[in-house]
């Protein structure tokens, strides 16, 4: 039976400074449905939703929804109109609890005109039970884990009454578990007949959870498909339009065991987070780092990078002790770091894409303080071309670049620097399947030509491909390394597994 | 596949709003200007015109020093007061001779420039309070020093008198001559050095410049430096033109034109882009208004509600549209 149209938005058109974003695109959503929203990055899902969601305005289109015409202005007004945005970043207040959470700003009065708070503590442990989660929601909410704030920002947008829930990209910080637990609750408010728009770069999810996909590209309008007509390989050749490339991890004939040592750390403790750590890299080695969200392996980067100072420890740069107190420090001696979080941590935004590429070169590329225009020209069109960067000009602001894109700025920030030791934190998260091949590859190339890599990365399968060794952490200590042909997914999952069981007690499907 | 960027067809609204505040603050000066031409008599003669000159100087002067400190997502509300503090010590220190009292007058400020950009950079205090702060610190420091009294500076030092007065070839003001090495001086070093660079990325995103390997700390420091030498500056010339330091009242309230021609020329406020030639044009703006309405016989407190105004309006055109 055919399900239902809930949302019908046509020829939605949007046009920035510089960038035509959307070109007539067209998404229909049927009631009770799972529906994928597909693109790499920069294909405009994100301005669709903003625009759906009304914090962005479109140009020209319509939006029709539950039959009606709408124009949100603002996110409240969308809201209204029943569609709720759970957003990549969750926008809910870390220190109040569960249930002032769910209820921010629309808080129940009891008939004294003061906050009703036994019925929010009620009610909210009702929803939070219909979705299969029990948990004291008289807890503040930053006590509980990112997949339980996330169920937390779902139960908000039910009490709304949501006809339509937005997900973008729920499950980027969630570990396999909590993604399950995930997909019950989506299932659960299919029951319940509201449609679910999903975003993710993890296919195999979309296979899992999805009925039907709307693929863009370049910010027009591929199609809508059932799932069930597509498969992995065609769904990417729809996303990217050529031939998906299959990544492999490539060996090297390289002698590690052997090669000249960059950087060795010895006993490195730093708050909670390090707890006595050891680790070294070779020459053109990469190093990747596994363990779940709080295992260590973010600090233990920073630490290394000279960006939080160890309680105690040893740092030796090629056999040498060194002391790094700032960031400064650590890129003198030929060290990038790509952090984690592009928008916090990484890009300079109302920059352009050619000063935010040049910002750590500075010391070399100027005379008596001035800055030479040429070479900084030279450095960003060069890197523009060979990471094939897509920005009209090197003068564009690096914010107005879809994630892909300023990921590749940011990346070429430290290659042009000529480094000795490459530090990438989750140097994929967020990014379609297109750029993701293309950074891999750039990082077994710059491995090869003897730049060591320390990789972080949260998905086994990169892991996988890219590193010649493997350190396993897990509460601030290394509790395995895997090497050569032992470097697996079963066994990456292996060594991290045993994991204190925390996640498992409060989750409690 | 340059299709997404491709040649627009037609210019779209969010175009149209963009060059809208890239040039909004030009339009208005010409749109002063010819409001001028019409209402004011004698507008556009060369008196007036050296007129605006001069008494632009001041918000020019503490206008550079603000577009930097305010690139950095800071603010300095101590300029007026740093005014009195070099006008009071430079008229004391005339008796060793002009150029070491106006030596010592800058280097005073230079420091407590320093410790302001110490408390901001180093002991991350919140710029607003510590330069409000500072400001009323510096104007009583600049009162105590001449028992609040207006020091009239003696015939004696009519060679100093010249560096307010003098008119080159006849005519046009000293003023210019600072006024033009300062602007070009904050151009350069915005557009073309490393500290401009390390200044806006500062100011952009702090976390991301420190990870870039800037001294945020040093960079924030060195701002306040720039910002209190130039309204060191500002103090001296404006002593000289009129032959008394007044601890009381030089400067008053300086600092509001000069956060409004930063504001009215274009530059993010919340650190970032800093737009110096639409500083100077800001600066113009605000002169003019207070020139128009002295000119046509208004009272002086319409002046304050139309620059209210223009400064609301300015801070609108450029906000940022967030989710």
């Amino acid at each position: 039976m055919e399900k239902k149209i809930l949302l019908q938005a046509q020829n939605i058109d949007k046009t920035f400074p510089g960038v035509h974003a959307l070109k007539g695109v067209n998404l229909t959503v049927r009631r009770g449905e799972v529906h994928a929203l597909i693109g790499e990055n920069g294909a405009g899902k994100s301005t669709l939703i903003k625009i759906l969601t009304g914090i962005y305005s479109k140009d020209s289109g319509t939006i029709i929804f539950e039959g009606k015409n709408i124009n949100p202005k603002t996110a409240i007004e969308a809201q209204h109109e029943g569609i709720s945005t759970i957003y990549q970043e969750l926008n809910l207040v870390p220190f109040q609890t569960v249930y002032e959470n769910i209820y921010l700003g629309r808080e129940p009065r009891n008939r004294f005109g003061a906050v009703d708070r036994p019925k929010m503590i009620h009610d909210s442990i009702e929803v939070l039970k219909d979705m299969g989660i029990h948990i004291d929601v008289t807890q503040q909410l930053m006590k509980f884990s990112t997949a339980i704030q996330q169920m937390v920002a779902i139960a908000r947008a039910l009490t709304i009454d949501a006809r339509l829930v937005i997900m973008d990209e729920p499950t980027s910080s969630l570990d396999s578990k909590e993604v399950k637990v995930l997909f019950n609750v989506i299932n659960k408010l299919v029951e319940k007949e509201i449609a679910v728009v999903f975003i993710s770069h993890k296919l195999d999810e979309l296979f899992e959870i999805c009925e039907r996909c709307t693929i863009l590209k370049d910010g027009e309008f591929v199609g809508e498909f059932p799932m069930e007509e597509l498969d992995q390989l065609k769904l990417v050749s729809y996303m990217i339009g050529r031939e998906a490339k299959t990544m492999q991890r490539t060996k090297k004939g390289y002698d590690f065991e052997n090669g000249e040592e960059i950087v060795r750390m010895q006993n490195i403790w730093q708050g909670v987070r390090l707890n006595g750590i050891d680790i070294d890299i070779k020459k053109g080695e990469v190093v990747g780092l596994a363990g779940l969200l709080g295992s260590g392996r973010t600090e233990l980067a920073k630490v290394l990078f000279g960006a939080e100072t160890p309680i105690s420890g040893d740092v030796y740069w090629f056999g040498e002790h060194k002391k790094f107190k700032k960031p400064g420090d650590a890129i003198g001696l030929n060290m990038g770091f790509c952090t984690e979080d592009r928008k916090i941590e990484g890009i300079l935004p109302h920059l352009s894409v050619k000063e935010n590429m040049t910002i750590a070169l500075l010391p070399q590329i100027s005379k008596y303080g001035i800055v030479s225009k040429k070479a900084q020209d030279e450095i960003a069109n060069h890197y523009i071309e060979r990471l094939k960067i897509k920005t009209p000009n090197s003068k564009q602001l690096i914010r107005n670049l879809s994630g892909g894109n300023q990921q590749k700025v940011l990346l070429a920030r430290w290659l042009c620097m000529n480094p000795k030791l490459l530090i990438l934190d989750e140097p994929t998260r967020g990014i379609d399947v297109g750029a993701k091949a293309e950074i891999e590859a750039l990082i077994q190339e710059v491995s090869t030509n003897g730049i060591s890599v320390l990789m972080i990365s949260s998905e086994m399968a990169e892991l996988e491909r890219n590193c010649d060794r493997i350190i396993v952490m897990r509460e601030g200590t290394k509790r395995g390394e895997l090497m050569g042909d032992d470097i697996q997914q079963d066994q990456i999952m292996e060594a991290i597994a045993g994991i204190d069981r925390k996640e498992e007690e409060v989750i409690n499907v | 596949m340059f299709s997404a960027f491709g040649v627009m067809e037609k210019r779209s609204k969010a175009d149209i709003r963009e060059s809208f505040r890239e040039h909004a603050a030009n339009i208005f000066l010409v749109f002063m200007l010819v409001i001028n031409l019409f209402v004011t008599p004698n507008f556009f003669n060369a008196g007036t015109i050296w007129n605006i000159i001069v008494q632009t100087c001041t918000i020019v002067l503490t206008g550079m020093g603000m577009a930097m400190v305010i690139s950095t997502g800071g603010i300095d509300i101590s300029v007026g007061s740093m005014m009195a503090v070099s006008s009071i010590v430079t008229a004391k220190s005339l008796f060793l001779g002009i150029i070491p009292a106006i030596t010592i007058g800058l280097l005073v400020c230079a420091l407590f420039g320093l410790v302001t950009g110490f408390m901001v950079g180093k002991l991350k205090c919140q710029p607003m309070v510590v330069t409000l702060a500072m400001s009323i610190g510096l104007r009583g420091f600049a009162q105590v020093l001449n028992n609040a009294k207006i020091l009239f500076l003696d015939n004696k030092f009519d060679n100093f008198f010249m560096i307010g007065r003098y008119k080159i070839f006849g005519v046009l003001p000293i003023q210019i001559v600072p006024m033009v090495i300062v602007v070009a001086l904050v151009y350069f070093i915005i557009e073309k050095t490393v500290l401009g660079r390390k200044i806006q990325a500062s100011g952009d995103n702090p976390r991301s410049a420190r990870l870039s390997g800037i001294n945020t700390v040093k960079t924030i420091m060195n701002v306040y430096v720039f910002s209190a030498v130039f309204a060191g500056l500002a103090g001296i010339l404006l002593t000289a033109k009129i032959g008394a330091a007044d601890g009381n009242s030089m400067g008053n309230l300086a600092e509001l034109d000069a956060i409004a021609a930063v504001a009215v020329g274009g530059s993010s406020m919340s650190g970032g882009r800093a737009r110096i030639f639409g500083t100077v044009v800001g600066a113009l703006i605000m002169q003019l208004i207070t020139i128009s309405v002295n000119m046509n016989n208004i009272p002086f407190e319409f002046a304050q509600i139309l620059k209210a105004l223009i400064i609301i309006f300015a801070v609108y055109t450029q906000r940022e549209r967030t989710a």
